[in-house]
């Protein structure tokens, strides 16, 4: 069996921001029992034992927990590449350098937008001129810098003035990630989903900025799945690369299998190893025996992996369907309806979004 | 993951000069790793089990020695022919920026 490369460690769905697009469950309360340090640090060592070697610590906002350098320092001191993914708010020049010398890698930081009145209303709170700063703070200490903007029919129409922003910032990658709907981004989909048109300005925009900017800063586009004919390999496939553990300490092959009927097994009483090897969650849909029609015969089952199982869950109610995305999906009439409906002469491209609650 | 950057559409790959000097990226480490038996290179987003002539490739990126050492070099090393092997991987490395390439000199 394969050896997961990588832990997402989601520290806390504490968050000062309330985007609208966040990944986080629906029911945050359920998470509120966080994992204390101690457990944290053993499901690390568990990790780097089986082969992960990369662990990327996020949330929720991860700096909200006060034993964040600990935590890297255990995360480091085992040899793993570790991420922090983080909002930047509450990333100050002495946090940074006490996270510096703990041995964190590489810094991750969101924009939601290249302006503070799109960006401040998205987040739900003043954090565009912070997060600016804090992004010269990590450049300053020598880390990588990782831009990541969620898309969305919001702030797409600004992809150029976005790509700017970040060209500013200095960074070494920039992450141009469509919204994927799970999460409070499902919730919102309608709001959140572009069209055609949008796209493919954006398309145009990054395709100049690529020949611009080539060997400067790495630039990742990553597409809706909705409009494209196949769907995404989802986590490299289901519980091949990729272990979550959320606050609770619920262990997950991807980040949005919460939603999926299937109890999730807890590092709190079972180790990282047994879960991985032998959790229900994690074997129902491990390579390709589970597939039917049209995955089961298709050519592309070993490329795409039939998709998404939480996005064919969400949309047909069936885990073990193929994900409606494809176009060979006896389903896909779901996913054309909902890019229809955002291609719509009348739609208006500010709808009300429904934010995700701060918890702080 | 769901939040997961996707993949990169492949740069254009253009075969390194003879002359040139790579580096590995300031951003990278390599590293030993046991439950794998292999050599990994790991970076931001980026995890790269190094098979075969690659470890050995990425030792010698060290920005002084030049394509041509480092093919010279391996071939010392291995009884058959690594040359496309060794010229395509720093081909690939470097579009991904994973090596930086001192211009000739």
């Amino acid at each position: 069996m394969d050896r997961p490369f990588g832990l997402l460690a989601e520290l806390t769905y504490r968050c000062p921001l309330a985007c609208a697009y966040c990944s986080n469950p629906l029911e945050l309360a359920r998470y509120d029992d966080e994992l204390p340090t101690a457990d944290w640090q053993r499901v690390f060592t568990e990790a780097a034992e089986m082969g992960v070697l990369q662990c990327h610590l996020s949330g929720g906002e991860p700096l909200l927990r006060r034993d964040l350098v600990d935590l890297v320092r255990a995360a480091a001191d085992l040899g793993m590449y570790t991420n922090l993914v983080t909002s930047a708010i509450g990333l100050s020049r002495p946090r940074a350098e006490a996270l510096k010398a703990a041995g964190l890698d590489h810094v991750q930081i969101s924009v939601q937008a290249d302006e503070p009145a799109t960006s401040d209303r998205i987040a739900g709170i003043p954090s565009f001129e912070r997060k600016l700063k804090a992004a010269a703070v990590v450049k300053d200490l020598g880390w990588p810098l990782t831009v990541n903007v969620v898309l969305h029919r919001q702030n797409i129409d600004r992809i150029a003035e976005i790509v700017d922003l970040v060209e500013e910032l200095e960074a070494d990658r920039v992450e141009l990630a469509n919204t994927q709907y799970y999460g409070w981004a499902w919730r919102n989909r309608a709001a959140l989903l572009p069209s055609r048109e949008q796209l493919a300005r954006a398309e145009d925009v990054v395709r100049d900025a690529r020949a611009r900017l080539a060997g400067r800063m790495e630039i990742v586009h990553v597409l809706p799945d909705y409009y494209s004919d196949y769907p995404k390999p989802c986590m490299g496939g289901w519980a091949a690369r990729q272990i979550v553990v959320t606050p609770n300490g619920d262990a997950l092959p991807c980040l949005a299998a919460h939603t999926l009927p299937l109890p999730a097994p807890s590092v709190r009483t079972e180790s990282l190893e047994a879960i991985w090897d032998g959790s229900p969650l994690f074997t129902a849909f491990r390579g390709t025996g589970w597939m039917r029609d049209p995955c089961r015969t298709c050519d592309r089952r070993e490329i795409d992996f039939g998709g998404c199982r939480c996005q064919a869950f969400q949309l047909t109610g069936d885990a073990a369907r193929t994900d409606p995305v494809c176009h060979l999906s006896p389903d896909h009439g779901l996913v054309t309806e909902a890019v229809e409906r955002a291609n719509a002469a009348a739609r208006p491209r500010d709808e009300l979004l429904i934010p995700r609650p701060h918890r702080g | 993951m769901p939040s997961d950057a996707g993949p990169t559409p492949p740069a254009q790959l253009t075969a390194l000069p003879d002359t040139a000097r790579p580096r590995l990226g300031p951003h990278l480490r390599k590293r030993f790793d046991r439950a794998r038996g292999k050599h990994v290179l790991l970076g931001p987003e980026s995890v790269i089990v190094l098979n075969g002539t690659a470890a050995d490739v990425v030792a010698l990126c060290d920005g002084s020695r030049t394509v041509a050492d480092i093919v010279a070099e391996l071939r010392t090393r291995y009884a058959y022919p690594v040359e496309d092997e060794v010229r395509g991987f720093l081909a690939r490395m470097a579009a991904r920026r994973h090596v930086t390439v001192e211009e000739a000199s």
